[in-house]
């Protein structure tokens, strides 16, 4: 690790002021991607600046047909808080399913969307669910939002401050491990809304996190696996590493989507 | 038994202080004045280095000294050695390069060692090191194990063809004889794929000098500090051997990795006079993954040839065996000595002849790691044997059986002499425990949910203990391979055991004291075990090999036997009494025929008050040492049953059983036992489904995480069900085999034969992962439900 600066400002207008003057600056969240990579001597931010103190970016709220979830809620709170086990139980054990105890008791959703890892699960279900991103400046809709790996909307010390996501009527995310970092080999996340059915994968895709129009339109028609006989997603749009390559990240897409369907179809 | 004697399931003495946070490994010590070394590495496999330029470097804030391979060359300090001379064919001497320990004009592998900035800080090293500039000319790479020798590539200039040694052993002629008039050959090519070792503890050394007294201290994770200090001294040459300390305080595992002395405690003990400061290291995760020595990689052509009636006459194996780019200490000897002999598994195979080439490529030292050698072997083996059965349309525990070796001792084609077993015992509890009779009822069941079921077998054996001396002298080792034990009675009559070996996972400290407590009838609480320091005790050839209880522990036997002979002739003393009449019994000496007699303690405190006899009598004071060579290796051997359920959509392998009935002789603690097991197979299984180390093309380690490098977690494994037989080893007092690497030497095959089992066919590499096995299963004819 490099040296540097260390701020705690306690609000959010501290923060974005921080980063407006501070040369070199980068937030610091639950810390699981940055500090390793600063370990690592990969990055070396001259200023980190924790939202750790910040109360304003912490909580969980239901209004009406939407859950918000705040910048700073870690993975496990948001695995086990009531409102969203109630609401949309796929995001709840989405959350579950990130990491290991460690990583769900350091990491936030704010981070892990600010990030936009092509392997993580958050922005699949931002994508399926059609959540908004709130940050200090302005509303970024899910779909505008991510734009490839590790690449986001956020401008240069923009602050994401909370996702709101609207409550689907039926949802479901099935994750295949990539056995070593217990990141999304692949990752589909199915939610079937009032306007239709939206479709997200990530893990697969060679440019980070996508839909998959043709499965949305096959199951809005008919919201069952059979639907998805014979659609299929394109391989030569699929990653490849040592892990897996393109026709198996295809091929698992495909089976991951069939079964996101029926445990969301079965969860009623 | 005793509640704490031999066979006793005793609970770890160790564990209260590593569960509580209260363990002191190497890291733990900080000396006074303690500076840091953080050694620059290759980023390059392969590079000529034009030069190195640590003049910026030096003037950086904290810096205290900047070393290459040429101030080492300086003050003649030698390079590391290769332990274990092979002998080609032709009968020359394998051809080792040189192996600096800073490197000397070439580097040969990513993460090789280029120059040690030593600091106040470490964080300042890291800048420093940040700082040199070194110009490299970097050179093509070899990598690929089956390629070496034929790429234009040479690692070393002393090595044409990247070959060290072409090496065999068996009977070349009979082996031709017998496939000549074979009725049936089966082929199989393999691969054993290279692994990290990853014990959680990572290696580290903190060297220091004392002017006063021209004394050297090395705090290491060593498994074997005497051997560590004997090579420093004599070969490498940085402090003579009695004036070198070499201390292993507690060591967080090793599974052989921490055999092999390292270029990094090499250059702390060096640098530490040279600075005049303490100096210490400590890899952190992704040098391990980059520089701790490597275990397996190998790929082996081999064929069984069977006779009319199914009985293997027959086997050839050819391997090349990746050595890396230096000899590590032990690394010639593993595919070659501990590897070959075990080729005849537990069967009678009348002719077996094995070439080996090993070969140098430009990736990290491949050494022994659990099983070392003989993992490989039953890889081989086992996996043969499995589709011999399989091609002749044989059930493949039956084929086994009837191949087994039932006369002992048995003299295999390979130089073994197997002493005894019983492997149909084995085979027998096995098929019970894993209930082989409803398998095929359970494979239905799986077919009627889509999934795939496999049943797979491994009969293996391994030689322990690796000893006589004699013996593995005349086979090229350039060392004994005994025990030494010291057995200290106080006068309060509680005990301290000096002994040889190290603990670094094995629960020395609970199951040495309880032979002592079995042998001199006191509580294990009255013993201490003490290791792991060349200050207090004398000599010792460490642990690996699962040495540590049958050559170990047998020498402490020794050792003891000579206490209770020094404490009868006390006895008669004070008892008054012909010292044939002193018997010991139950922790007491007693007059025979008389209810006369003294507890241990009592001829404990007898011996060192002297009241009761002269000096001329007898000498005060009761101590013993001993120095133990067993007659022998050890054999242990067992059945492992795997059962798989592969879920065809996915390629997902899930172990749903495993049956481990193992033949370790006598067992000391079967609870430690068990949990050597245990831990041997979840290190087998990792090697099966979930580990491998890969390198790309250019020679940069793509696996230098944990994030691509997969460790076997608690979900990927099963409940194990574990059995024993037991026949006592007779080539030492204890009747001890050994335990810790045969789950990691059984697990593999039986993994693969049950995943070859359920696909229908034998085309899956290590590590099958679940990418594999789905475009395997691509290949598998879909069984259909039964109707
Ligand atoms: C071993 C391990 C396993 C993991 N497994 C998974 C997994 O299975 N699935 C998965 O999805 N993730 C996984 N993760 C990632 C983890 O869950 C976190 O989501 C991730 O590290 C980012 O969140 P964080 O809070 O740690 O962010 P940090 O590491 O603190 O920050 C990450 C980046 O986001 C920026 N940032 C953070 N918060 C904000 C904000 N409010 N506004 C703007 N920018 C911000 C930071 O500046 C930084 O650039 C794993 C991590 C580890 C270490």
């Amino acid at each position: 690790m490099y040296a540097f600066e260390y701020h705690r400002p306690t609000s959010v207008k501290e923060a974005a002021g921080l980063a407006g003057q501070a040369e070199d600056t980068k937030f610091l969240a639950g810390g699981h991607t940055l500090l390793p990579t600063m370990k690592l001597r990969l990055a070396g931010p001259a200023n980190l600046i924790d939202l750790g103190q910040i109360a304003e970016l912490r909580g969980i709220e239901r209004s009406g047909d939407t859950i918000t979830i705040r910048a700073m809620m870690k993975h496990a709170e948001v695995a086990n808080s009531p409102e969203v086990k109630e609401a949309i139980p796929a995001l709840a054990e989405m959350a579950e399913l990130i990491g290991d105890p460690h990583v769900r008791n350091r990491g936030t959703i704010g981070g892990s969307v600010a990030n936009n890892d092509p392997s993580a699960d958050y922005p699949a279900a931002c994508l399926a669910l059609n959540a908004t991103i709130i940050t200090n400046q302005r509303k970024i809709a899910a779909d505008d939002f991510f734009q490839g790996i590790f690449t986001t909307a956020l401008e240069e010390g923009e602050i994401i401050t909370q996702v709101s996501f609207p409550i689907p009527s039926q949802a479901a995310y099935i994750k295949f491990r990539n056995p070593a970092s217990r990141y999304a080999l692949v990752g589909v996340f199915v939610a079937k809304h009032s306007d239709g059915v939206r479709v997200a994968v990530t893990g697969a895709g060679s440019n980070g996190v996508f839909r998959v129009p043709e499965m949305e339109q096959a199951l809005s028609g008919n919201f069952a696996p059979e639907a998805l006989d014979g659609v299929a997603v394109a391989e030569d749009e699929m990653n490849s590493d040592m892990h897996a390559d393109a026709a198996y990240r295809a091929h698992l897409v495909g089976v991951m989507a069939r079964r996101a369907v029926q445990a969301a179809a079965t969860r009623g | 038994m005793t509640a704490t004697g031999i066979g006793a399931p005793v609970r770890r003495k160790e564990d209260q202080r590593f569960v509580t946070g209260q363990g002191r490994y190497v890291d733990d010590f900080n000396r006074p004045g303690q500076a840091h070394a953080y050694f620059l590495r290759s980023p390059h496999a392969h590079a000529a280095i034009r030069s190195i330029d640590t003049g910026p470097a030096t003037i950086m804030p904290g810096v205290i000294a900047i070393f290459t391979g040429d101030d080492l060359a300086t003050d003649k300090i030698g390079g590391l050695i290769c332990g274990w001379m092979i002998h080609s064919k032709d009968g020359s001497p394998m051809k080792a390069g040189p192996h600096p320990a800073l490197a000397q004009g070439k580097v040969r592998y990513v993460g090789d060692h280029v120059a040690v900035v030593i600091a106040e800080t470490l964080a300042q090293a890291k800048d420093a090191a940040e700082a040199i500039v070194v110009d490299y000319d970097v050179l093509p790479a070899v990598v690929d194990t089956a390629q070496a020798t034929k790429a234009s590539v040479q690692v070393h200039d002393v090595s044409p063809d990247n070959t060290v040694f072409n090496w065999h052993l068996g009977n070349k002629d009979e082996t031709e004889a017998a496939f000549a008039r074979a009725k049936h050959v089966t082929k199989i090519d393999l691969v054993n794929n290279r692994l990290v070792p990853n014990p959680i503890e990572p290696r580290a050394a903190v060297g220091e000098y004392d002017f006063g007294t021209d004394n050297y201290t090395l705090y290491t994770t060593s498994q074997n500090p005497h051997v560590a200090r004997l090579v420093l001294s004599a070969f490498i040459g940085v402090a003579p051997e009695h004036k070198l300390r070499v201390i292993a305080p507690d060591v967080g595992g090793g599974f052989g990795s921490k055999i092999f002395i390292y270029a990094e405690e090499t250059v702390c003990v060096w640098a530490a006079k040279k600075v005049k400061r303490p100096v210490k290291w400590t890899s952190d995760r992704s040098e391990a993954f980059l520089s701790d020595a490597h275990g397996r990689d190998h790929v082996t052509h081999a064929e069984m040839a069977t006779d009319e009636n199914g009985k293997i006459i027959a086997l050839r194996v050819h391997t090349t065996a990746n050595l890396g780019a230096y000899l590590s200490t032990f690394s010639s000897s593993v595919p070659t000595y501990l590897y070959a002999p075990l080729l005849s598994g537990q069967y009678d195979i009348p002719a077996i002849y094995c070439e080996v080439d090993g070969v140098y490529t430009n990736t990290a030292p491949v050494d022994a790691y659990r099983g070392a050698g003989r993992p490989e072997a039953t890889f081989v083996v086992e996996r043969l044997v499995e589709k011999t059965a399989r091609e002749l349309g044989q059930n493949p525990a039956e084929f086994r059986r009837k191949n087994y070796i039932t006369q002992f001792p048995h003299v295999t084609p390979v130089i073994m002499t197997y002493d005894t077993g019983d492997y149909a015992a084995s085979l027998d509890k096995a098929l019970e425990i894993a209930d082989y009779k409803n398998f095929e009822q359970r494979k239905q069941e799986s077919v009627r949910r889509g999934k795939l079921r496999g049943i797979g077998f491994s009969s293996y054996i391994e030689a322990c203990g690796i000893a006589p001396s004699q013996a593995v002298g005349s086979l090229g080792a350039g060392v004994g391979l005994w025990e030494s034990a010291e057995v200290r009675v106080n006068p309060t009559g509680s005990v301290e055991v000096l002994t040889g070996s190290h603990s670094h996972g094995q629960g020395h400290e609970t199951t040495f004291a309880q032979l002592v407590s079995d042998r001199l009838g006191i509580s294990i609480d009255q013993v201490s075990i003490v290791h792991g320091d060349t200050d207090k005790v004398q000599f010792g050839m460490g642990t690996y090999g699962s040495r540590s209880g049958a050559v170990g522990m047998s020498a402490i036997a020794k050792a003891i036997d000579k206490v209770i002979a020094k404490g009868k002739k006390v006895a008669a003393h004070v008892l008054e009494a012909s010292e044939g009449d002193i018997e010991f019994k139950d922790g007491r000496f007693g007059v025979a025929g008389t209810d006369r007699s003294m507890a241990f303690g009592e001829i404990a405190l007898q011996a060192y008050i002297a009241h009761k006899f002269s000096g001329q009598d007898l000498e005060p004071g009761l101590k013993e040492g001993a120095f133990y060579d067993p007659t022998n290796f050890t054999f242990p051997a067992g059945v492992h049953i795997c059962e798989v359920e592969i879920d065809p959509d996915t390629g997902v392998t899930k172990i749903e059983r495993w049956t481990a009935v193992d033949d370790f002789g006598v067992i000391i603690n079967p609870m430690i036992v068990e949990g050597q097991v245990h831990g041997g197979i979840a290190q087998g299984v990792g090697q099966a489904l979930l580990e491998g180390a890969f390198y790309d093309e250019s020679g940069q380690l793509i696996t230098a995480s944990f994030n691509d490098y997969c460790m076997p977690r608690a979900i990927d494994l099963p409940s194990f069900q574990v059995g024993m037989t037991v026949t006592p080893c007779p080539s030492n007092p204890l009747g001890i085999k050994g335990c810790g690497e045969a789950g990691a030497i059984a697990a593999p095959p039986a993994v693969i034969n049950a995943i070859t089992d359920a696909l229908g066919h034998e085309d899956i590499a290590m590590p099958a992962t679940p990418q594999a096995v789905w475009r395997a299963a691509q290949k598998s004819r879909m069984p259909m439900a039964a109707e």
